[in-house]
């Protein structure tokens, strides 16, 4: 009687072990996912403690309306004006610059290149996001700028926001003809021929149906670019000099959020200080931006995709 | 019915006024449309060259041998990148090490484990955006969490007199995985869609688990995705300067690390070091290392090509 359960038995006990193990592998790869959030809220709460900490001693109202930052000397302004002034200043221009190339290519890309012209320029076009931006920064700093000075802007400094602008601008082109390229290509071929069959050229096709019907993607990627030049740090710090300064002008150097933050960690402020904490309140502002922006670029995606078949 | 004509009329009107331009005039401007477009996309491509042409006329002056084995000096003719080489092979192999792991772990668990229910989405969108998070917010959580071991609220995290890591390899390494772990998920995840569901079913068919079915069948299958996707999040995680400035990789070390928790500098860093000099003959210095650092990233990007084709080939077989 014994020897007749014990098999069916052992059986149920190695499948239930075998479940034990299934679940097991389950929960560690469970585990491999929730790191992810674990950072998120490690950012957030790192951001609010610390920040939180900052503006019990410098009120919000100074901190986001004052026009003058000099944390660091002796007669203190807390005012975060100046750097999002630089930071805009820079994230607008690159925007400038960016946009109507990364536009260009994505056309250039999904209308009017043949497979083997795309084959080339696409990966082409992305390795300038490949590039590290230090060493766009070095290009900027020893290239741009004595240029700009030689031929255009001769009372400009070594440091200026422009050559800045040109190089972050350049870097986010591939996020925008990457984008807009795939939301391009998406738009149905048969859109396509109905305007082709009345008569339509490539032009009109492009910008009257085809560019269009993308606009949600292609909006979404302009977002997203903008919002990964405000988040730029290595080519502002290096070329676009450390002077928090509340200026539009681009031939003049200014300080962005991220210079300001990277200026603080080389130098020698000790931590704990109100000078260090200041660090966490201009990331927090930073991280606030750029993932409000992202958050707008996801739901345009979402909410105004054009669902074609 | 004369309100009909009328409406149709302007229809016309508008329509003729859309079309009325000649045929030579629109295809003149489908020509200039075309030539605007090209001359845009190359733009960029131009500036690259120009970019490549400047490193490369400033960048060999100081490409000798000792270049690879001295330490940085205050006198460039002596000074080498030997710190920064060491340092980045440290901080990448940790990096490496720690983020496939976790980064397929996580792949596999949404693609192959996770029901679809709201804690997913949740996971997945959160995965999406810490993408956008910029790099130095990273560098922010990296000093905090890695240096200090503490989230600024609660006690540190303390072993004997030294809490977290300090500034050394170690937290460098951490905060760089966790930078690049949005990517390597995303990608991974991609290879394992890319997987197809018959293979799973057979699998399953013959009474394999689901660890079986997914450790035997599907990663191998996903694995020139997941390898492609990793080498080129390791390449972005090398030209990260900005997160290892912030846990303070030092600018001047003269020394290459021996265990994970000493200091280190990286390959931007040095860099950056030497761009912040004012002196001309620094800045060629900074281009010598500027051509080692895109080398290194040309060849870890062939690499991933000629991996995606050989082992896209074996798994077709």
């Amino acid at each position: 009687m014994l020897i007749e359960v014990n098999p069916l038995e052992r059986r149920y006990r190695q499948n239930f072990r075998s479940n034990i193990g299934g679940h097991l592998i389950g929960a560690v790869l469970f585990l491999c996912a929730s790191v992810t959030v674990i950072t998120t809220l490690g950012i957030v709460a790192i951001l609010l403690f610390e920040g939180l900490s900052f503006f019990k001693e410098v009120s919000a109202f100074e901190f986001f309306t004052g026009t003058k930052w000099t944390p660091l000397f002796t007669s203190k302004g807390f005012g975060v004006l100046p750097l999002v002034s630089g930071t805009l200043l820079i994230g607008i221009g690159a925007a400038l610059v960016a946009l109507p190339l990364g536009t260009l290519t994505a056309i250039f890309l999904s209308e009017y290149a043949s497979p083997r012209v795309r084959s080339i320029l696409k990966p082409s076009v992305e390795v300038l996001s490949g590039i590290p931006t230090v060493v766009y920064g070095y290009f900027a700093l020893t290239f741009i700028s004595p240029f700009i000075k030689e031929y255009i802007w001769p009372d400009a400094g070594p440091y200026m926001a422009i050559s800045a602008i040109i190089v972050v601008g350049i870097m986010i082109v591939p996020i925008i003809a990457s984008i807009s390229d795939d939301a391009l290509r998406a738009v149905p071929k048969e859109l396509r021929e109905a305007a082709y069959a009345v008569g339509a050229n490539r032009l009109e096709v492009t910008t009257r149906v085809a560019f269009p019907a993308a606009l949600s993607g292609i909006v979404a990627s302009y977002i997203l670019a903008i919002s990964r030049a405000i988040g730029e740090t290595m080519a502002v710090t290096i070329a676009a000099g450390a002077r928090p300064n509340l200026t539009a002008n681009p031939f003049e150097a200014v300080q962005t959020m991220t210079a300001y933050i990277v200026s603080v960690s080389l130098g020698d402020t000790p931590h704990g200080t109100i000078e260090f904490k200041t660090i966490f309140a201009v990331g927090l502002t930073l991280f606030f931006m750029t993932l409000i922006m992202n958050l707008i670029s996801a739901r345009i995606t979402r909410r105004y995709r054009e669902v074609y078949d | 019915m004369s309100d009909l004509s009328g409406s149709s009329r302007t229809d016309t009107k508008s329509q003729s006024s859309m079309f009325k331009t000649s045929l030579a005039l629109r295809h003149f401007r489908g020509r200039v449309f075309y030539g605007v477009c090209l001359a845009g996309s190359l733009v960029g491509i131009l500036l690259l060259l120009v970019l490549m042409n400047d490193i490369r006329q400033d960048g060999f002056e100081y490409f000798s041998r000792h270049f690879f084995t001295n330490y940085p000096s205050r006198k460039p003719e002596i000074a080498g990148f030997r710190g920064a080489i060491m340092g980045t092979l440290w901080v990448m192999t940790l990096v490496a090490a720690s983020a496939f792991p976790i980064g397929v772990g996580a792949a596999l668990y949404l693609e192959e484990y996770a029901k679809k229910n709201r804690l997913t989405s949740l996971i997945q969108t959160n995965i999406s955006n810490l993408a956008g998070v910029p790099s130095i917010v990273f560098g922010i959580l990296g000093l905090q969490l890695f240096v200090r071991g503490t989230i600024g609220y609660g006690p540190a995290i303390c072993i004997g007199e030294s809490c977290g890591f300090g500034r050394s390899v170690m937290s460098g390494a951490l905060t760089l995985t966790l930078l690049i772990l949005p990517v390597v998920i995303v990608a991974s995840q991609e290879a394992i869609k890319s997987v197809p569901p018959s293979i799973r079913e057979a699998s399953y068919g013959v009474g394999a688990t689901r660890w079986q079915t997914v450790s035997s069948h599907v990663l191998p299958q996903a694995m020139p995705g997941i390898m492609t996707g990793m080498i080129l999040a390791l390449s972005r995680a090398i030209g990260e300067t900005a997160p290892i400035i912030m846990i303070g990789a030092l600018t001047f070390v003269a020394f290459s690390p021996e265990t994970p928790l000493d200091p280190f500098t990286a390959m931007p860093i040095q860099v950056l070091n030497w761009v912040s000099r004012p002196q001309a003959a620094f800045h060629d210095l900074a281009a010598t290392g500027i051509v080692v650092l895109l080398i290194t990233l040309l060849t870890m990007n062939t690499l991933a090509v000629v991996l995606r084709i050989k082992l896209g080939r074996e798994s077709a077989r």
